[in-house]
């Protein structure tokens, strides 16, 4: 029953992410890339990973793709650039990329399906809820959660100054 | 139920695809894209092994992982807006100019 859904939401998942790399419009890939997030939300929250699934919403289909879409219409980029010619696609290698990415992709799924899992255990229904990720978060990962703020805020600091015009 | 490897294949394929972004395509903004579709199989990975071995750990790592996209994604666009302000172009081939 839940392959049922799993398989819909996984194919619309990869083909929404090959629209990304495929599309030459920034615009349309990152109008791909948000259908994406939220299918990973989906799948996310069949997991029974609630609060994760919500923060991707919240975080990536909102905060992130924001911040992208953005920066795609400050620039104004409408597709690729066509005074700024770029070099010609080296064919060849292209081609060998896409090769070697693809074997990659073999050896790791032959690996994923030569090994044993043990069934999916039953979880709690409180498994996964913010109640209960935030216990572990403040307790055995309060560390590297005030690492994060400073973090954060590192992050912010430095794209005010990398992104003004002119520092004084 | 969904056994863990179907989670852990579609977590390699997004990742190949990412990889793939990141490789062919030369628009900076779209290889940035291609990383956030990397971060977010690792994320699929994690939580489909939090949830197979019964722990929160895992998804305490792909909130941090979430953390670490969001500063990356702001600083990275930032650095992108200034490379714009040198030279009107996205393209990274127009930036080679470290290479001799």
């Amino acid at each position: 029953m839940e392959l049922l859904i799993f398989y819909p939401i996984a194919i619309l998942c990869v083909a929404l992410a090959l629209g990304v790399v495929l599309n030459t419009s920034p615009i349309n890939s990152a109008i791909c890339l948000i259908g994406m997030m939220l299918g990973l939300a989906g799948i996310f929250a069949m997991q029974q990973a609630h609060f994760i699934a919500i923060l991707q919403i919240i975080i990536y289909a909102g905060a992130i793709m924001v911040l992208f879409m953005f920066v795609i219409m400050l620039l104004n980029l409408k597709g690729d650039d066509v005074e700024w010619k770029s070099r010609d696609r080296n064919k060849l290698l292209t081609g060998l990329t896409a090769v070697l990415v693809l074997g990659g992709l073999y050896k790791i799924v032959d690996a994923i399906l030569a090994t044993d899992y043990k069934d999916q255990p039953k979880v709690a229904d409180s498994f996964g809820t913010a109640a209960e990720v935030g216990e572990s978060l403040f307790t055995d990962f309060v560390l590297p959660f005030e690492v994060a703020s400073v973090l954060l805020l590192a992050a912010m600091v430095g794209a005010v100054v990398l992104a003004k015009t002119k520092l004084d | 139920m969904a056994p863990l490897s179907h989670y852990l294949i579609l977590s390699a394929i997004l990742f190949s695809i990412g990889v793939l972004g990141v490789l062919v395509r030369r628009n900076a903004i779209v290889v940035f894209m291609s990383v956030e579709i990397m971060l977010n199989a690792v994320n699929i990975s994690l939580i489909a092994f939090d949830r197979n071995m019964n722990l929160h750990d895992g998804q305490i790592f792909s909130f941090m992982v979430m953390c670490v996209a969001a500063a990356e994604v702001s600083v990275g666009l930032a650095i992108i807006i200034s490379l714009f302000r040198n030279k009107p172009t996205v393209n990274l081939d127009e930036f080679n100019i470290l290479k001799w």
